[in-house]
């Protein structure tokens, strides 16, 4: 099973042809992603050699989904053109739209996910890297080399905080890997993904990773207790940002008493989340919540 | 990115919104000619980007232009609350007969921008809504038909604000919309005495991602006030100052933060945030180390690595080429991780450097490089 994407998803790229687009499709390729086409307008109509595989390229997404029945797509375009390009997809009836693009202003994120909500399109990101269903399918840029399938689904806003984990919890593996992304407005959110997980037979635990910012890890702790029966595990990282700077992250701030580390993993014990201090200590509360020894490698 | 006040000023005049005749100076002589100007009395306002200028003495209402003159030299070179105040706009005084308060902000939440009103301005709104909750109006403006004026029109009725101000909703959405603001706020929006809805203090925070379309901010764009922020901006490098004694390096927002944290778990404290970044180069990490290196306050560096998009090897070739651009005298502990970490560490251990060391674990080379830093004398 694994969450939004598996096996049997059908990608697109928008934005292939570009540097990124080209570098990525072939590592999603090689992780036995199902990558059916790109899209760019003016190279409709030709073929791109990933070798073991050519991908053709559509002129619109419609045309892309019409030819080969694509139902998710991985947008690599420049923040300009994420709108147009996403719009495009939704458009297009869609399933799942995975905006990797970072840099993209706020209002045409809010329009963008407005209008995908509306169809019935799923957004994840912006500024992700995407998700993964290890030994299934890759959409976005989340290298599928660090872990094996396994019965941990991981949600989080953080890129290598993801691989971190995924890292420390390698000889566990997970049922599928969401980065979220990290700006202030994302298409998909930790709450949408613990409904998911709560949901999937293939996921025994979840590991929600949050940073400070907004009230996105606590709105989660109030669903986790009223809807969540799997263990939870949880880790926040950004005890030591100072107020008011903003830490990487667009979303990442502290602003007065709000969005503070402290405040995240006080509503995550409340809810009776296992919260580590360090991504380590994350992983050793998995594998003692999975009844699993912890040993060299895992968790060290 | 926010604004100063007499920017959000500007702004707003330019999109139709009353606001008080006003000019900026950072000079106490130049202050008395414009107060002379505006009639003789004037509102000697700081502009600095933080609230609670008030309470700081930072406002002053100058009877006079000598007394403008003396306010301005007061306030100039103040501090409030760690923003050093390098200029003051004076402004005509408003006899106010009410004050209002309006805003747009981001709901993350919801995904979209609310509107936020009251009819109890000139207070700080949290406050107003922390004691009497049902004295301001939310309303959550349709992010694809926009603010329209049937819904300017219910926000004005629900929160009691006069039948003009339904004008200065609409025109306050412009601003958000076409300027790619991400917050605006009129606090107070006055009724005068005479009748008129006037703007007489606001905020506006612009949204960075939207620079390359809004280029006229491009070039106002606040320069850092801290030396090591302002080079590494030069060198396109996401670093914050931070007050400790352990430099950091890492790549991605959440891992920066959470070694970060894991510094302070040891006892130490970190120096300073640096993401260099997905794929970064070894250019990036070069320019990284530099910087970091050429704090005073740095007694150790920490590099944590986990190579997704970024190369170990490039990291470690990185770190190679600061060794030799800034012979650094403080110990590097370097944590290398997936793409292609075996490469990166064996390039480490061929350049055998005395001050560099590599630790397997991010703990582990947390602890370590607390170690060093807290151990290392003062005047390293």
């Amino acid at each position: 099973m694994a969450i939004h994407l598996t096996k049997e998803s059908k990608v697109l790229v928008q934005g292939m042809t570009g540097a990124e687009g080209m570098k990525h499709t072939r590592r999603m390729l090689a992780a036995g992603t199902d990558v059916v086409g790109g899209v760019n307008p003016r190279k409709a109509g030709r073929t791109v050699d990933f070798g073991e595989r050519s991908v053709p390229v559509f002129g619109s997404v419609r045309e892309g989904v019409e030819r080969t029945g694509a139902d998710v797509t991985v947008v690599f375009v420049p923040p300009a053109f994420a709108k147009a390009a996403v719009t495009e997809a939704a458009d297009a009836g869609i399933g799942l739209a995975v905006v990797i693009t970072e840099g993209i202003p706020v209002h045409d994120s809010v329009a963008f996910t407005a209008h995908a909500k509306a169809r019935g399109t799923r957004v994840v990101g912006p500024n992700c890297p995407g998700l993964i269903s290890p030994g299934q399918s890759n959409a976005g840029i989340i290298p599928p080399d660090i872990t094996k399938p396994g019965p941990v689904g991981l949600v989080s806003k953080s890129g290598t905080l993801t691989y971190q984990l995924m890292y420390e919890l390698r000889e566990v593996g997970f049922s599928t890997c969401v980065g979220i992304g990290g700006d202030p407005v994302v298409g998909t959110t930790h709450i949408d993904c613990l409904a998911a997980f709560e949901d999937d037979p293939d996921t025994e635990l979840v590991v929600l990773i949050g940073e400070i910012g907004g009230d996105a890890e606590e709105r989660a702790a109030d669903y986790i207790r009223d809807h969540v029966t799997k263990p939870v595990v949880g880790y926040i990282a950004g005890f030591t940002a100072p107020e008011g700077r903003t830490m990487g992250h667009a979303g990442a701030i502290v602003s007065g008493s709000s969005g503070t580390a402290r405040a995240k993993r006080a509503a995550l014990e409340a809810a009776g989340v296992r919260v580590g201090s360090t991504p380590t200590e994350t992983a050793r509360h998995v594998l003692a919540a999975l009844g699993r020894p912890a040993r060299d490698g895992a968790g060290a | 990115m926010d604004l100063y006040e007499h920017q959000a000023r500007e702004l707003f005049a330019e999109h139709g919104i009353v606001v008080p005749r006003a000019e900026v100076t950072d000079s106490p002589a130049r202050a008395r000619e414009i107060a002379r100007a505006l009639g003789g009395r004037a509102v000697v306002k700081a502009q600095v980007k933080t609230g609670g200028r008030g309470k700081a003495g930072g406002v002053r209402l100058a009877a006079d232009p000598a007394a403008a003159e003396e306010a301005a030299r007061h306030i100039l070179g103040m501090d409030i609350k760690g923003h050093r105040v390098e200029a003051v706009m004076l402004a005509e005084p408003v006899d106010i007969q009410q004050e209002f308060y309006v805003s747009y902000v981001l709901d993350r939440a919801a995904g979209g921008f609310l509107a936020v009103a009251s009819a109890e301005g000139g207070t700080e709104i949290e406050e107003v809504a922390a004691e009497r909750p049902e004295a301001v109006v939310r309303v959550p403006v349709d992010p694809a038909a926009g603010l329209t004026t049937p819904t300017a029109v219910r926000i004005a009725d629900a929160a009691g604000l006069p039948p003009q101000s339904v004008d200065v909703l609409v025109r306050l959405w412009q601003v958000l919309v076409r300027e790619d603001a991400l917050l605006v706020e009129v606090n107070p929006l006055v009724r005068t005495v005479d009748g008129r809805i006037v703007a007489l203090d606001g905020k506006v925070t612009l949204d960075d991602n939207a620079l390359f379309r809004q280029t006229r901010w491009g070039e106002r764009h606040a320069t850092a006030a801290d030396p090591l922020e302002a080079r590494a901006a030069a060198k396109g490098l996401n670093y914050v100052k931070l007050d400790g004694e352990v430099g950091v390096i890492g790549n991605g927002a959440g891992l920066v933060m959470s070694t970060l944290d894991v510094v302070a778990g040891c006892g130490a404290r970190p120096a300073n945030f640096l993401d260099i970044g997905g794929g970064a180069s070894a250019r990036v990490m070069a320019d990284g180390l530099s910087v970091v290196l050429s704090d005073p306050a740095v007694k150790s560096v920490l590099v944590n690595v986990f190579g997704g998009i970024t190369a170990c090897d490039a990291v470690a070739d990185g770190i190679v080429r600061a060794l030799d651009e800034v012979r650094p005298t403080k110990p590097i502990v370097v944590r290398l991780d997936g793409n292609s970490a075996a490469r990166g560490r064996a390039l480490l251990d061929a350049r055998a450097h005395p001050l560099v060391e590599q630790a397997t674990t991010m703990d582990g080379a947390a602890s370590r490089a607390a170690r060093h830093a807290t151990a290392a004398p003062t005047a390293g």
